[in-house]
């Protein structure tokens, strides 16, 4: 008798279970977040940390690159970025050459655009709806960073990547009309052209090196 | 001739004998279709460059240092509320009605309750800021920008636009008083301020590029495009470039 009751009841609470999960699962899909939601909620996010922590804003190298690590490469498709950047010579390289080059380009942007970390005071992300018709796999999100001064106009280029980290991945980033990969596309272009990608990466590695020491330097004076 | 036709004649000179030029420097740039006058636009970047070192990037440092914060507000309010006047009749020019009428309303309230432009009441307000110019009515109806110049102070611009700056030019904030003293204080103070804001933005530059010159030009020619296209310029960059990725 015990033994019978025993098993009804956990057949039930099996039953209870599998019924939640079957009832939990639509909800989970429907979290799947609107591109402008998204980037919203990441770019305020980053925001508030950054107004947060004046470390950050004193430029900090570490602790900038840990925020850019844990923060933001989760939501870029650096790869992506990098190889665009690169054009027809990224095919040809082998991992090890794409692997650096990744690294390089990413220390190049994170301490150029870690200068501008330090303006942050009372700025605000605003997020304009989204235009009509655009396709998943290159859906641009406008925003604006409204603070004192002119607004400044940030856009994000994403693609869709379905049940992957929070759906939505960024390749390309856009300020004050200037689209990135665009613009680095004829930088890397031209040191490919003249060295290869050994050439370009070294051009990297040397630019990298040659801002530490002069942000170093300016640090101290 | 008028000055401004003058001008167009010897924006079209130039352009003929500069056809020659970009072939004659014999060395293999890699060419972009956009810049035929790459050789000569290198030497006058190098030329502004320290221009900028010498003469306007301490100017506007010293600038920044001496004047307290809100009187650099109100000189950029003052020299933006004359610009408002200028975007108000492009856009109208454009048949941008929102624009135009935002743009006039702007001006109205900022030369009256803003007590001639040095307050910014409209953005307070909520009203949005424009930015045209004749280039970009140009654009809009249909001029391409034609081969990118570098003008020697200026900077980077295009022939179309360049042909459009004897225009664009007498809408500027200094051309508003009448005495030539003041003219020129006008002037040196409206480049003094706009260098001033672009202080951090060109030390960003310096460290971001590999080739400064290009970075420059490249970041100009899309900025202008997205100007003229008002933020949603048609996209020729191919994202799916089969060249680039490996095949599946």
């Amino acid at each position: 008798m015990l033994n019978s009751l025993n098993l009804l009841s956990r057949r039930s609470l099996w039953l209870a279970l599998t019924l939640s999960a079957l009832l939990a699962a639509p909800l989970a899909r429907a979290q799947e977040e609107a591109a402008d939601v998204f980037i919203k909620r990441v770019s305020t996010e980053t925001l508030d940390l950054v107004k947060a922590d004046k470390s950050l804003r004193n430029g900090d190298t570490n602790k900038i690159m840990a925020m850019v690590d844990n923060k933001l490469m989760p939501h870029v498709n650096f790869r992506r970025m990098t190889a665009l950047a690169t054009g027809p010579a990224w095919r040809k390289a082998t991992p090890e050459q794409q692997k650096r080059l990744q690294d390089e380009f990413k220390t190049l942007l994170v301490r150029t655009y870690s200068g501008a970390l330090s303006q942050v005071s009372d700025q605000a992300v605003f997020v304009k709806p989204l235009r009509a018709g655009q396709d998943d796999k290159n859906l641009v999100v406008n925003t604006e960073v409204r603070g004192k001064g002119d607004p400044i106009q940030l856009d994000y280029r994403l693609e869709k990547t379905p049940g992957e980290g929070a759906g939505w991945l960024i390749y390309d980033l856009n300020v004050l009309g200037v689209w990135l990969i665009e613009n680095y596309r004829t930088q890397f272009t031209k040191e490919v052209n003249a060295g290869g990608i050994d050439g370009l990466i070294n051009s990297l590695a040397e630019r990298n090196k040659a801002n530490a020491s002069a942000n170093a330097t300016a640090r101290k004076s | 001739m008028r000055a401004s036709s003058r001008w167009l004649l010897v924006t079209v000179v130039l352009a003929a004998l500069l056809q020659g030029c970009a072939s004659s420097h014999g060395v293999a740039l890699a060419a972009d279709p956009r810049d035929p006058w790459e050789g000569m636009n290198r030497k006058v970047f190098a030329f502004n460059e320290k221009l900028d070192e010498a003469v306007m990037r301490p100017v506007a440092q010293a600038y920044v240092d001496v004047l307290p914060s809100f009187v650099r507000t109100g000189v950029h309010n003052f020299m933006g509320n004359l610009g408002d006047v200028w975007t108000t009749v492009n856009a109208a020019l454009q048949l941008k009605g929102k624009a135009a009428g935002e743009s006039l309303l702007r001006v109205a309230i900022n030369s009256t309750l803003g007590l001639y432009g040095v307050l910014d009441i409209a953005t307070e307000a909520g009203i949005d800021k424009h930015k045209e110019d004749l280039g970009q009515t140009l654009g809009h109806w249909g001029v391409k920008p034609g081969p990118f110049v570098m003008l020697p102070v200026l900077g980077p611009s295009s022939l179309r636009d360049t042909a459009a700056l004897p225009i664009d030019w007498q809408a500027s904030p200094s051309q508003y008083f009448q005495d030539a003293g003041t003219r020129t204080g006008v002037t040196v103070l409206n480049a003094t301020e706009t260098r001033a804001g672009l202080l951090k933005a060109t030390d960003a530059l310096k460290q971001a590029s590999l080739d400064p010159y290009s970075f420059v030009r490249d970041g100009w020619l899309q900025k202008r495009e997205n100007d003229v296209y008002d933020g949603n310029p048609p996209a020729d960059f191919d994202y799916n470039d089969p060249d680039v990725f490996e095949q599946p």
